[in-house]
Formats: C-alpha cells, structure tokens, sequence
C-alpha cells in the first residue's frame, strides 16, 4: 500500500529533522532514494532546487513534490500530513509542559547536543549533491572524463558570488540555470 | 462564537499569507512572524515570543511550522494550533504540486535540463555554503565535546554509512549527559550561596 508507506516514511523524516530546514535532507535522502528508491539522485537535487525557489519549508515542499511524484495528488497530501504529524503533536506536548514548569533546558541541552551530528548529517548528503552535480551520478568508483566542466565552474563562481556578494540563494539558483541554458548547448 | 470565529480566521490569514509569500524558509519566516504577532496585531509580547521560537526549535519539524502551531496554541489552544498548521502547510502543498505536474511535463525538454544542470551546480555550492556555516558556528564555540561528536558523525555517517537514526541517538545521549552535568553543576553553586 504505497499510501501507508509514504504516510510512515515522511512520519519519521518528521521526527527526526532537528533543527529546522536542512536537518530533514539526509533523512529524506535516506527515505526516499536508498531505503523506497522512489526518486533519483538527480530528481532529489531538482526537488531541493524548486524547494529554494518557492516559498515554504524544505521538508514540506519536498514532502509534497515526492508524494505527487509516486502517487498523485492525494499521494501528496498523505506525505505532507505525515511530515507535519510528529511537529504537531511534539510541539504541543512541549508546550504543555513549558507553560506548567516554565523549563526545559533538559530538553533545549539535547537538541544542544545534537547540532553537531545534525551538521554532520548534511555535510554527508551535501556531498552526495555535490558529486551528482559534478559528475551526474554520486556512486563510486568516479572517473574524471565523467566530470562536468561547465558545473564545476559554475558552482565555483557560485560560491564566490554567495560569500563574497552575499547572494541570496534564489538568485545563485536563478543565475545558475540561465548560465546553464547559455552555456549547456555549446558543448 | 463571533469573535472567536475572528480570531480563527485572524490567525490562518497571518500563517497562510506569511507562507505564501516568505522564501527562504524557517530563519526567514520566524522573523516576519515575530513582527507580525508582536509588533502589528500585539498579540503576544517581544519576551513570550522568543520564548515560543526557543520551544519550536527544540522540536523536530520545520521551524516555521512549529513556531506558527505554538503561535495558534497560545491564541486559542489545540484549535488554534491547527488552523495555524493549516495555513503555514496549504500554500507550499499547493504550489508544489502544480510544480510537481509541471515538472513531469517539461523535465525531458532540452532547454529545461540544460536549465537544471545549471540549477544543481548552483544549489551544490548553495549547501556546501551551508554546511561550512553551521560546521563553523560549532568550532567557533570552542568546545572539546561537540567537534569531536562533529568528527565522529562524519566519519561514521559517510565512511561507515552508519544509519542516521544511531547518530542522533549518540549525539542526543552525549548532548543529555553534558546537560545534566551542567545543570548539576550550576544548582551545586546556588547552593553553596
């Protein structure tokens, strides 16, 4: 039952993305491409490009784009309940108590303490990004005829413009995909 | 009734409008949130508000959807959390998957690949700005314990392919001992006052 398992899989990317955003890519990587093989590599990068480019949360948007992907609208609509679900209830819960003890420095020392794993996380699915943007594939052994010049250089200049222009994303995103339109073509 | 119908309505228009329109997600949208609730409707204050966003960060979930449900709790209790829910969700869900049709269509187009390749490369040097961030901010701290879970994270995540879930598990114990050590720590010294 495709439902029941899209339901249950964006359940627990839901559940374990601490710290907002970017804290949900590995495990929608981990749920989606390795464990269901419901998208491609390629398919997860293009759904974080339109995540960045549209308003909402990372998590939800993917949510959503994955659901219709493999199962229609409603398909859709199960997986960004199930993403949601665990920040309602979860939040909730916190809440009650933080009103009743007004504390938890407990519970804010744990999320504390898994910043650094969490960082960790990204970090190993940034570069699964990194080397299908590079090279179009992210499995090794990589060969370096396999490597796309014209991405390299863009994701140099990329970099530049982000940190010394402070770009903003959606215009690395939108700059990066005219330069491709331009550029692609010639080769 | 009329007036609580108000508050309702009030409540999802802010979320939906503030979804709707706000890119760049949690870090950007909270803000925008803050100023909303606090400054123009003055429905909660500057303090019970930085509380909120503390408590929707020590959640899971995306930020911006738990700050607006602790938002529409504190207004008009579990109701109001899910009319808030509703509102922060339904114009991604919309607009992703319009997108996601679209996508379907045009993704074999020529001109719209080219595109995409050109968006990954961007979006690659997007996350690896990302994550030299939030690696710096932890080394700037100056604590022992955090980079070395850091190292260890890294190592085991991509070398070892460990699965996620033990990571966080790992960190989250290491993170609760420190916690408890410190907290001990810090009620000795009251004490002794």
């Amino acid at each position: 039952m495709i439902y029941l398992e899209l339901f249950l899989s964006f359940l627990q990317i839901g559940l374990f993305s601490f710290g907002g955003g970017y804290a949900a890519l590995p495990l929608i990587q981990q749920q989606t491409i390795e464990v269901n093989g419901w998208i491609t590599n390629q398919q997860f990068i293009d759904i974080l490009t339109l995540s960045e480019m549209t308003p909402g949360p990372i998590a939800i948007n993917a949510a959503t784009f994955t659901g219709n992907t493999i199962a229609g609208i409603f398909g859709g609509i199960i997986a960004t309940i199930g993403v949601t679900l665990p920040s309602v209830i979860i939040v909730l819960t916190l809440a009650y108590f933080y009103f009743k003890y007004q504390n938890i420095s407990m519970v804010q020392g744990v999320i504390q303490g898994l910043r650094p794993a969490v960082v960790a996380l990204i970090a190993s699915a940034g570069l699964t990004i990194f080397m299908t943007a590079m090279f179009g594939h992210s499995e090794f052994p990589i060969h370096l005829s396999q490597l796309r010049i014209v991405s390299v250089v863009l994701f140099i200049v990329g970099l530049f413009l982000i940190r010394m222009y402070k770009l903003s994303p959606i215009k690395i995103i939108i700059l990066s995909g005219i330069a491709g339109i331009i550029i692609y073509p010639f080769l | 009734m009329e007036k609580s119908n108000s508050l309702y309505f009030d409540l999802f228009k802010s979320t939906f409008f503030l979804s709707a329109f706000t890119f760049g997600g949690g870090y950007v949208i909270v803000p925008l949130m803050e100023k909303r609730f606090v400054n123009e409707l003055k429905w909660i204050t500057e303090d019970e508000m930085l509380d909120l966003i503390a408590l929707g960060q020590s959640a899971p979930g995306p930020i911006a959807v738990n700050t607006s449900i602790l938002v529409g709790y504190r207004m008009a209790g579990i109701p109001g959390a899910l009319v808030t829910v509703l509102g922060t969700i339904l114009p991604p869900l919309g607009i992703m998957t319009v997108l996601a049709y679209v996508y379907s269509a045009v993704s074999t187009n020529p001109i719209i690949n080219n595109m995409l390749l050109g968006m990954q490369a961007g979006v690659a040097a997007i996350i690896v700005n990302v994550v030299y961030k939030m690696a710096s901010r932890i080394i700037k701290q100056r604590k022992v314990i955090p980079v070395i879970v850091m190292i260890i994270a890294l190592i085991a995540g991509i070398v070892f392919q460990v699965n996620i879930l033990w990571l966080l598990l790992f960190a989250g114990i290491v993170g609760a001992v420190t916690t408890y050590l410190t907290l001990r720590k810090g009620s000795e010294k009251g004490d002794s006052k």
